[in-house]
């Protein structure tokens, strides 16, 4: 990584982290729905990364979160999940050829970049709330938040990339 | 490494689900408190008006009862609803609270400093809240009564039939209240108070009233109890000390060996 690269991801590790606890944990929709905004880190990290890193990273930004909300560790579980798996889920969407060329994620075609954004929330959100519940008593429960909760964060990810790409004329 | 990290968090996860007292990962640290008192030094000024009328009608309530307190002193006190003196009230803050969760905790701004221990009872002026379950020197973490863990003694006020107060998790304003015996007579619209049986919670602490009820299986009833409290919107709560609890506790102990 760059130093440049460095220094984007430091900032955008703190500020999602900071952005999850003070605000996104309190809006609770119609009682019980959350967006989870920060596992946008884990989605926009570099392809050509150093994989372990990003893995401890997810775990830490996991964590923090978990501090702050009281769960134990159901965030830093789901999130280390999906960054570990996440090599898995860039070559089933964007084909093979994502290792060679450094692609960027504003760079693909639309449907491959959603498929690859839908399949990670919602991988994380599955896992999180069945640690969060945990019970098999109330599995219906857990895929009701984990579908209105993923639907959510879907949607203001997707805003969050629209408003932060650069839009490079090339 | 993956195996390993995700081990981590499974462990902190199961250790947070199963022990009510011992979570290493919790609110009450330095920093995340911290952050947390300042926002609510932001935020708390959005509900300084409905949290002045709260204060009022507490206000009011208490002023009623110090005038009735006047012409009862007169006779020798009869009335077992005045709380025993033993108890000792504290003032705190509320600086984070969620209600979303199936597992709610409950952040205030004051700790061991303050003199708040872990298993202190925690009320609003409308009635309960939780009970103490993990304290740091300026920070309190509350187990909310909208936990499954949580299971308090709760009794209908006109009756000494008591049961156990428990929350399934569907709606943050109604909670039940558990094997209360078939004979106890019950009707919509009945106050449930805490039951005092515990060093916990005096008696008499308000709760709610009966919204709807069901005979169950084993011949007892489950109450839906819609809290007097407001549990989404929490900024003052007292916390109630009671010095005789060790002693009890003590007591209790040694008569179960």
């Amino acid at each position: 990584m760059q130093n440049n690269e460095i220094f984007i991801n430091g900032v955008r590790f703190l500020g999602l982290l900071l952005l999850q606890v003070l605000v996104l944990n309190h809006i609770n929709f119609i009682g019980y729905i959350n967006p989870y905004l920060y596992i946008i880190f884990i989605l926009l990290y570099p392809f050509t990364g150093n994989k372990s890193l990003l893995i401890f990273l997810s775990f830490l930004l996991g964590l923090g979160v978990d501090i702050f909300s009281d769960s134990g560790g159901v965030h830093a579980a789901a999130s280390v999940f999906i960054a570990y798996i996440r090599p898995l889920i860039l070559k089933f969407s964007f084909g093979v050829s994502y290792e060679y060329n450094a692609i960027k994620l504003n760079k693909v075609k639309f449907a491959e970049r959603l498929l690859y954004i839908v399949v990670m929330i919602f991988l994380h959100h599955i896992v999180l709330f069945s640690l969060e519940i945990f019970s098999t008593a109330r599995i219906l429960l857990i895929l009701k938040a984990t579908l209105f909760s993923g639907i959510l964060s879907l949607l203001l990810i997707l805003c969050s990339l629209l408003l932060f790409s650069r839009n490079k004329t090339d | 490494m993956f195996a390993f990290l995700f081990s981590i968090a499974f462990l902190i996860t199961v250790q947070s689900h199963s022990f009510h007292n011992s979570s290493l990962v919790s609110s009450t640290n330095f920093l995340s408190g911290g952050l947390y008192s300042i926002k609510s030094d932001v935020t708390n000024y959005f509900g300084l008006r409905t949290q002045n009328t709260i204060l009022l009608e507490e206000n009011s309530r208490l002023r009623n009862q110090i005038r009735s307190l006047d012409v009862r002193e007169k006779i020798p006190a009869l009335d077992t609803l005045i709380l025993p003196s033993s108890f000792g009230f504290l003032g705190a803050n509320v600086i984070n609270n969620n209600y979303s969760k199936t597992r709610n905790y409950i952040t205030l701004s004051s700790g061991e400093n303050e003199g708040i221990r872990a298993d202190m009872g925690v009320i609003t002026s409308k009635g309960l809240v939780g009970i103490v379950n993990k304290t740091s020197f300026n920070y309190a973490r509350v187990q909310s009564i909208l936990n499954e863990n949580s299971q308090i003694n709760a009794k209908l006020k006109k009756s000494t039939h008591f049961g156990f107060l428990v929350w399934d998790a569907e709606n943050p304003n109604i909670v039940q209240l558990t094997e209360i015996p078939k004979l106890a007579p019950v009707a919509v619209g009945d106050t449930i108070i805490t039951g005092g049986n515990s060093a916990i919670f005096p008696r008499g602490i308000l709760i709610g009233t009966v919204k709807d009820f069901a005979v169950r299986s084993d011949d007892t009833f489950t109450l839906q109890i819609k809290l007097f409290n407001d549990m989404t919107n929490l900024n003052h709560v007292y916390i109630i000390s009671n010095p005789n609890r060790e002693e009890i506790e003590k007591l209790e102990l040694d008569d179960a060996e």
